[in-house]
């Protein structure tokens, strides 16, 4: 880390999306976490990450038409009687 | 894959051993009672409820995914019966290389992206937009405008459903690649590798789309909590 300046807020609101996925090489990991140890507004930012990702994964599905399965058994024996 | 990683760098002669845990640890985290390799055996075989099995498990995110890339709920359906049937033709080409659910979903998306696909309001990838606007940091880079506790304050003040609302409505408003690719990862928990392969997209791309895509859900959550 030595001679490389520090990163500031706005470069490291790019980096939290890769910073989560564990996709950061090891220097800029080293970076971000030194700057967000000192930085109250950008550990804010990356635990608002972590919650709307925790969000999306709670969507529930829109609900599957009941007569779409209807359709997809018919669809099934067409195939299967073209099939045989 | 995992498997092959195992076998090759397992040593003798205590490899059958590990190779022996490793696999029963393989097979109780992959193997459920109705596992993909078992339905597509019975489906091969022309197991009619074999296939229900499969779109029960599948047709929500197939339905939502495909929803993403046309214009109306019609179409959708439309889309997804031809996968199904794309599925049951090519059932016996399927090598197994990726997932079943990874396989059905690139046909997927090639059926909808052919069925009108939205990718003509999408925003290229090259496209520069930052995840936070410029004019919340000042002229050093460090914020002006610094972000809103909206988490502590959503956990308060608002309910489950109404902050999903929010989200689904953001999502919704998402350029069409950027919502594919949240989709699958953050939505239906894909990996980051499957969605690049469900999508066509590289891996760096995909990193990049998701990035643009959080960046702007976590922001239009902040707009809507503040405003709540």
């Amino acid at each position: 880390m030595l001679g490389r300046r520090e990163i500031v807020c706005q470069e490291a609101v790019e980096m939290i999306s890769d910073y989560i996925e564990g996709g950061l090489p090891r220097s800029q990991r080293r970076r971000l976490e030194s700057h967000l140890a000192g930085c109250d507004h950008c550990d804010e930012y990356v635990r608002q990450m972590r919650e709307t990702i925790r969000l999306a994964g709670r969507l529930e599905p829109e609900d599957v038409p009941p007569q779409m399965r209807e359709e997809l058994i018919e669809l099934y024996r067409r195939w299967r009687a073209q099939e045989a | 894959m995992l498997l092959h990683t195992v076998i090759r760098f397992v040593p003798s002669p205590h490899g059958g051993v590990l190779l022996g845990f490793a696999a029963l640890a393989w097979r109780g985290a992959r193997m459920p009672p109705d596992s993909e390799a078992e339905l597509l055996t019975r489906l091969r075989a022309g197991d009619e409820e074999a296939f229900l099995v499969l779109v029960d498990r599948h047709q929500a995110t197939m339905l939502r995914l495909a929803r993403s890339f046309v214009p109306s709920a019609q179409v959708a359906e439309e889309v997804v019966q031809e996968t199904w049937l794309g599925v049951l033709r090519g059932i016996d080409r399927f090598a197994g290389r990726s997932s079943l659910r990874t396989w059905l979903l690139a046909i997927l998306v090639n059926r909808a992206r052919s069925a009108g696909a939205s990718e003509g309001r999408s925003v290229a990838v090259a496209d520069v937009e930052p995840a936070v606007a410029a004019s919340r940091f000042d002229g050093t880079g460090a914020w002006s405008q610094p972000p809103r506790d909206w988490v502590q304050e959503s956990n308060e003040r608002l309910d489950a459903a109404a902050l999903a609302d929010y989200l689904r409505d953001a999502l919704g408003e998402l350029p069409a690649r950027q919502r594919e690719v949240v989709l699958l990862r953050d939505v239906e928990g894909l990996t980051g590798a499957e969605v690049s392969e469900v999508l066509g997209v590289s891996e760096g791309n995909q990193r990049v789309l998701l990035h643009r895509g959080r960046s702007r859900l976590r922001q239009a959550l902040e707009d809507r909590v503040e405003v709540a």
